[in-house]
This record gives C-alpha cells, sequence and structure tokens, in this order.
C-alpha cells in the first residue's frame, strides 16, 4: 500500500503519482492523508486503483473517475465523482451541492446527506444517499438511477428526462415535468439491488418512484407566443 | 468569486487568541480573494455612554496628532485613542453625529470604518497577508470576528470597495455573490436617505440592511426583507455586537460551511478554511440550508 501526505505533497504530486500508477498497476490501494479540504484530489483516474482518502476532501473529489474505487473518511465539497464514467465513490460523511454532475457510470454512495443539485445533469450513473438531498436535485437527469432514503429538497427532477428517481422520505416539491410512478416489480428489484450494493439496509417497498412524465420532449406549438 | 469567514468563541478562555486562531481561516481564503480582505474584530470594549470609531485614511504616514488635537477643539473633550498602521481607533463620549460632521470637515480623506462599542473594520487591497500582518491581526483578542478575502467583478478594487461593511452600530456584512438590482436599490435607498461611497453590490446590501435596523426591524426580519428585495446570489456572515449571523439566497449557489465544538462556532465559504481550528477533526461539519437564517449570540 502506497500513502500519500498531502500535508507535504501537493495534490498535483498526488494526482500524477496515481496517474503513472494508473500505468504500471503494481501498487492498487492507495492512501491519502491529511486531505485538509484541498479540492481536485484522486481525479481523473482510469484504472482500477483502490483509493482511500482519510478526512474531508474539498471541490472535485475523485472527478472523472474511472474504474477506480475511491472512499472519503469525511465530508467533500461541491462536485464529487463529476462526470464519473464507472467504479465507485462512497463519501462516508455529507456532500455539497451537484454530487455526481453529469456522471455517465459507476456509483457515488453517499452515507450522510448531499446538498443542492445533487446528480445534475446525471446520464448514467447511480446515486445512493442515505440521508437527505437539497434542492434542484436530478435537474435535466438524462439516465442512471438516484435513490435517496432520507428527504428530498425542493424541484425534485425538474426538467427530467429518463432517470429513475426512488424517494423514501418526503420530497419538499417537484420540478416542472417530474411526477410520481407506480412501483412496480421490476423497480423494487432495481432498486432492491441498488440499496444492497450501497450496504443500506433499508426495505424498498417503503419507497417511492419518481419519473418524467414526458411532457417537456417535443415543443408544443401552443406555447409559441411565449416566446 | 469572494471567501468568507467567521469564528465565534464560546469558550472565553480562548478570546486572547481570537486573532492567532483566525489568521490561518482568512490566509486559507487568499485563493477565492487575492486582492483585497479585511475583517471586523470585536473585542475591548468600552463602557456605557462611550462610542468607539475604527477610521482608516490611505496613507501610510498620515500623521493622526493634528486631526485628533482638531477633534478634540470641536468636540470639548479629550480623546481616548491609538494608530493601528492605516487605521485609528478612537474612544469618545462625544456623538456620533458631531464626531463624523467634525471629520467630515477637518480631514474628508478619513473614512469611516466602523462605529460601535466593540466593533473595529480593518481592510485594505493587497493579498490577505499583507492585510493581516498590516494591521497585526495575529495579537488581537475578542469574541468574535468575520473577515472576507475578495475577488472583485463588479466594481473597482479600493479600500472602500472592500468588506466587511458596516451597517450600523457594532453590524457590518461580508458578502460572496453578485446582486443584479444594486443600481435600482441603491436610487430608492438614495431617496430614503442613505449614502453611498461607491457602486459596489455588496455596500447597497449594507446599506439596506443598515436602512431596515434603523427603520426598527430586528436582524432577522431585515435580513427576512433582504431575502425578497435581493435579486442575485448570495452567502452573508453579518456581525453583530454579541454574536454573528449566516444566510443564504433560495438558490444557494455560493457556497457556505459551518462547523461547531463546544469551544466555537466557524463559519467558511469552503472547508479549506477550518482545517487549521483546533478540534475540528471532531466539529459537527454541515451545510447551512438556502434562505435559513443562522445565528450565535451571547445572551
Amino acid at each position: 500500500m502506497k500513502t500519500v501526505d498531502l500535508s507535504t505533497a501537493t495534490v498535483r504530486e498526488l494526482n500524477q503519482a496515481l496517474h503513472d500508477e494508473a500505468r504500471q498497476l503494481s501498487e492498487r490501494a492507495w492512501t491519502v492523508t491529511h486531505p485538509a479540504g484541498k479540492h481536485n484530489i484522486a481525479c481523473g483516474i482510469d484504472q482500477t486503483l483502490n483509493v482511500d482518502i482519510q478526512g474531508h476532501a474539498g471541490y472535485y473529489c475523485a472527478g472523472m473517475n474511472k474504474k477506480a474505487d475511491i472512499t472519503v473518511h469525511g465530508n467533500v465539497g461541491v462536485g464529487v465523482a463529476e462526470n464519473m464514467m464507472s467504479g465507485s465513490v462512497r463519501v462516508k460523511g455529507s456532500a455539497s451541492q451537484s454530487a455526481g454532475a453529469t456522471a455517465h457510470g459507476g456509483i457515488l454512495i453517499i452515507e450522510g446527506d448531499a446538498g443542492a443539485r445533487c446528480g445534475i445533469s446525471m446520464k448514467g450513473a447511480d446515486i445512493v444517499v442515505k440521508g437527505n438531498i437539497g434542492h434542484m436535485s436530478c435537474f435535466m437527469g438524462q439516465a442512471g438511477r438516484l435513490v435517496v432514503c432520507g428527504d428530498a429538497g425542493d424541484n425534485l427532477g425538474d426538467s427530467l428526462y429518463e432517470v429513475h428517481i426512488y424517494i423514501k422520505g418526503k420530497v419538499k416539491s417537484l420540478g416542472s415535468d417530474c411526477v410520481e410512478k407506480e412501483m412496480r416489480a421490476e423497480h423494487l428489484a432495481e432498486l432492491k439491488g441498488l440499496l444492497e450494493k450501497a450496504g443500506f439496509n433499508e426495505d424498498p417497498a417503503s419507497f417511492r418512484r419518481y419519473g418524467s412524465a414526458r411532457e417537456l420532449y417535443n415543443f408544443k406549438v401552443d406555447n409559441a407566443a411565449a416566446y | 468569486m469572494c471567501g468568507i469567514v467567521g469564528l465565534y468563541l464560546k469558550n472565553r478562555a480562548l478570546e486572547p487568541r481570537l486573532g492567532q486562531i483566525f489568521e490561518p481561516m482568512l490566509l486559507a481564503m487568499t485563493d477565492r480573494g487575492p486582492d483585497s480582505a479585511g475583517f471586523a474584530i470585536y473585542g475591548d470594549e468600552v463602557g456605557a455612554g462611550v462610542i468607539k470609531l475604527t477610521v482608516q485614511v490611505d496613507d501610510v504616514d498620515y500623521d493622526w496628532k493634528p486631526l485628533v488635537a482638531a477633534l478634540e477643539k470641536r468636540l470639548g473633550t479629550s480623546l481616548d485613542w491609538f494608530q493601528n498602521a492605516t487605521a485609528a481607533v478612537i474612544k469618545t463620549t462625544a456623538d456620533e453625529a458631531g464626531i463624523r460632521a467634525a471629520l467630515a470637515e477637518f480631514a474628508p480623506e478619513v473614512h469611516v470604518m466602523s462605529v460601535g462599542q466593540s466593533i473595529e473594520i480593518l481592510k485594505g487591497v493587497g493579498l490577505p497577508r499583507e492585510i493581516t500582518e498590516r494591521f497585526t491581526l495575529k495579537k488581537m483578542q475578542g469574541s468574535h470576528i468575520i473577515g472576507h478575502t475578495r475577488m472583485a467583478t463588479e466594481s473597482a478594487v479600493t479600500m472602500e470597495g472592500s468588506h466587511p461593511f458596516s451597517t450600523g452600530a457594532d453590524l457590518c456584512l461580508v458578502h460572496n455573490g453578485s446582486l443584479s438590482n444594486h443600481s435600482r436599490l441603491r436610487q430608492e435607498l438614495r431617496r430614503e436617505g442613505m449614502a453611498f461611497e461607491t457602486d459596489n453590490d455588496s455596500e447597497v446590501a449594507a446599506g439596506y440592511l443598515t436602512w431596515r435596523l434603523q427603520k426598527g426591524d430586528s436582524l432577522a426580519t431585515a435580513l427576512d426583507g433582504a431575502l425578497k428585495d435581493l435579486d442575485g446570489f448570495f452567502t452573508f456572515a453579518i456581525g453583530t455586537k454579541n454574536g454573528f449571523a449566516v444566510i443564504r439566497d433560495p438558490i444557494a449557489c455560493k457556497p457556505a460551511v459551518l462547523a461547531e465544538t463546544d469551544d466555537y462556532v466557524a463559519m467558511a465559504s469552503e472547508y479549506q478554511a477550518l482545517a487549521s481550528l483546533p478540534g475540528i477533526e471532531n466539529a459537527r461539519v454541515w451545510e447551512p440550508e438556502p434562505a435559513t437564517l443562522y445565528v450565535w449570540e451571547r445572551q
């Protein structure tokens, strides 16, 4: 196992070492100590590394992740796992806004709360949150699954495309074109799989499903006067 | 972009070290605001019937003695005062209006930064480190402090345009964000008799709060009004005589993080600025909700 101490090394040095390692693949297990809320930790990894971050991370932690499994033992700032392609990111604490923004694949697990705009414009990733999520979450979400064991803030799923949203708690308000949908057997099975993957002991039957009403997919000529 | 930080001590034993604990917080926000910096520190409180003014000039070599002598003569009372780099702190039993009028007459180049019984606002153009060293922040004592590092986007980089802005006796404001209706609001507030020194949007927010508080609003009501009347993005930290408050606009684009232990409550734009605090590993750390007022005050 390799350890990088960010009280002495820079984030640039850490990320370069991780990228070099991703080519050689002789040491898969990495530990990062003293992250102290620094930005851009463990970004752009594209191999099956295992990175353990021992403390709070700043903005864009694990951004653009591909194949790697990254765990943060603390909170993360804005845009954790933004544009993730595959692999996994687990946050033991809470995440700030725009968690998993535009993520195409992989799974983002947040054991605390996520702030506003969780899963904004997500494009295929799975996001599972143990706590609550903030307002405008899943805005323009295109594909993937968002699971929330707590409550959701205002305007959930505004201008939603095809993300499957599962919320156990209260939804403060639904965004434009987001509606509650029937929970069928295939959805319960999908949700069960995601909860198991995240390691959260929850009953899928206690969740509600939300999705797109698909009313905004095409321009309506009746609205032409508004433009 | 700008950085804001605040530290409120619950444990009075830490008060002699307020400046020392706070300085790294402000410096950690240099990336967010390298063009100007400032802070409002609350401490060294004067007694009833006495007010404390913090005044500042651009010139480091400014000779304060003739001005103080002229003020003493006009006000008919001796002034207790000291100089701190480009600033002077004046303590007096004279009334605020009288001393402001005399200052405007004798020394229009002198800017009044703050008035109150506890507050001292110190700020200027330059890297945060230059500002903290100029005023020897690390030796300062007090109960609470809020600070700002500025990256100007909408108005000139000047001492007057830097934060914190005074909003009344022992009150001040720091702002991260931008207001889109500041021009109209400034016009409206001018009609209400408010004066502005700059074309800075944050000064309008400060002027708005000052106006509401002068009309008799509580801080909570004034901030509730701000949520309706200010159009734009903001995270505000507000210093009061006994504590500080934090509020974000309903969209909450501008970041804020709070931390609390038995010893203190701290806020910052980014967690990086909290990382140097004692006992932060075990602090409760969370993000303030949009359009929600958080207040910590000593009773």
